[in-house]
């Protein structure tokens, strides 16, 4: 089997718009991974196997890639104060249980069910958690969005502690808290594993841990925003390391396509993490929250046909079948430049009144001096 | 007249800009027998990570001065307000 693969991996022959699409793809995840915390890796798999590169190969050269661009993403971010290190690293480390557990999941559904029912059980897990956790997020977003319009919206009274961070504030268990330098609170360990795990899972599962990560860390936790996103790459850069070394001791990891991948994303991981210092929290949210629903669409569209494939329905017509996958794969290239649009738009906006402010200040004190 | 105009780091963008490029140059002018390696697996296993981490340095580098050098940076903090 392993030989099989090997030989798959040797037998790819990249073409220039292969190069080409990798490098923009890799670009355009990595602009949303260094504003959001994560993102790109539901385009890239599906990709690269259309290109024929085998699944396992597709996920495990992924991976590869994602743990440079997280390390690259959180040592800017944390040069701008958004990393929480010692959160990262307790969360990440749990994390790496959920992982393990989440794989032993996946075997356990495809040896029972088949593809079919892997893909089935994938879809589905994406629906819940993007239309329960998504929704949220989004509705939060919008609400701060309104009071920042009405003039309410200061900073303190958009990042507020929730009443679930508020409590476990107030529980005191000996010999397990930790003080978190982002809340300048004590937490106990027992209530960030729970969650770190959830994130390992979610990534075993979708691919996006951050998806359950960082609403986690903000909603649960209390951590604002920005530092949550940041945080939520040491999380990413623990995961994918740790995943990266299981995949590459099987072989399986393919370093060209990997690097290819890297050799975008860090342009645009550096510019997300930029992006990040010109808005207010609330727009992180946003992006997050457009990204889950738009690909809860995404996946909602797959649905059908995998439970026609388990024959569960009656077949579905292969026209409607082709139909559903490319429209399914559309809409979720269409969340990551949505995203990419946001990020954009909010970039070129704040640098243009940075410039602006600049000039206003060099013209004040020009004013001053000839006084 | 503390902050002038600073200085953009070209220089130095070459340099990492030189190193990225001899790297990438190597990774594919010796694509077939460096996948050979790669996947064998096992221990192999460390020299996917250890390029991963060596590429990661010095295009992060990279891409970190070429933003410096296009004049895209971040906002600076000042007190609110």
């Amino acid at each position: 089997m392993q030989e099989t693969i090997q030989h798959a991996v040797q037998m790819i022959d990249l073409q220039f718009w292969h190069i080409m699409y990798l490098i923009f793809v890799g670009f355009v995840g990595g602009l949303v991974s260094g504003f959001i915390g994560s993102g790109g890796a539901f385009v890239l798999t599906p990709s690269m196997m259309s290109m024929g590169v085998p699944g396992i190969v597709a996920v495990a050269s992924n991976m590869c890639h994602k743990f440079p661009k997280a390390l690259v993403g959180a040592i800017k971010r944390a040069k701008f104060g958004h990393v929480d290190v010692k959160l990262g690293i307790i969360m990440g480390l749990s994390a790496e249980a959920g992982v393990l557990y989440g794989a032993h999941i996946q075997e356990h559904i495809k040896r029972t069910l088949g593809d079919a029912g892997s893909n089935l059980y994938v879809s589905i897990a994406f629906v819940i958690v993007l239309g329960t956790v998504g929704l949220y997020v989004l509705r939060d977003a919008f609400k701060a969005m309104a009071l920042e319009k009405e003039g309410k919206g200061t900073l303190s009274e958009e990042e507020k502690p929730t009443k679930i961070a508020e409590l476990l504030y107030k529980i005191h268990i000996p010999g397990t808290m930790i003080h978190f330098k982002s809340i300048n609170k004590k937490v106990s360990f027992l209530f960030t594993i729970p969650l770190g795990f959830a994130t390992g899972f979610l990534a075993a599962t979708i691919a996006v841990g951050g998806f359950i990560g960082v609403p986690s860390m903000i909603y649960i936790l209390g951590v604002p925003s920005l530092i949550a996103s940041g945080t939520e790459l040491v999380i990413a850069f623990i995961m994918g390391a740790v995943g990266t070394f299981k995949y590459a001791w099987s072989g399986f990891v393919d370093i060209r396509l990997a690097m290819l991948i890297l050799l975008g994303s860090l342009f645009g991981v550096q510019l997300g993490a930029i992006g990040t210092t010109y808005v207010k929290g609330y727009m992180i949210k946003l992006v997050m929250g457009v990204i889950m629903v738009i690909i809860l669409v995404s996946r909602g569209l797959m649905v059908p046909v995998y439970l026609s494939q388990l024959g569960w329905i009656s077949p579905l017509n292969p026209t409607y079948v082709s139909l559903l996958k490319n429209t399914s794969f559309a809409v979720n290239a269409l969340a990551l430049f949505v995203a990419a649009f946001i990020i954009f738009k909010n970039l070129i906006k704040g640098i243009y009144e940075e410039k602006r402010y600049r000039v206003l200040e060099t013209a004040h004190s020009t004013l001053k001096t000839t006084k | 007249m503390a902050e002038k105009v600073k200085k953009k780091p070209v220089g130095k963008f070459l340099v990492f800009a030189g190193i990225t490029f001899i790297l990438y140059y190597l990774l594919f002018a010796y694509e077939s027998l460096i996948n050979d390696y790669f996947t064998r697996g096992k221990f192999y296993a460390f020299l996917p990570v250890l390029t991963a981490f060596i590429f990661s340095y010095a295009h992060g580098n990279t891409t970190d001065l070429f933003w410096k050098v296009v004049g895209i940076e971040a906002k600076k903090r000042r007190e609110v307000k």
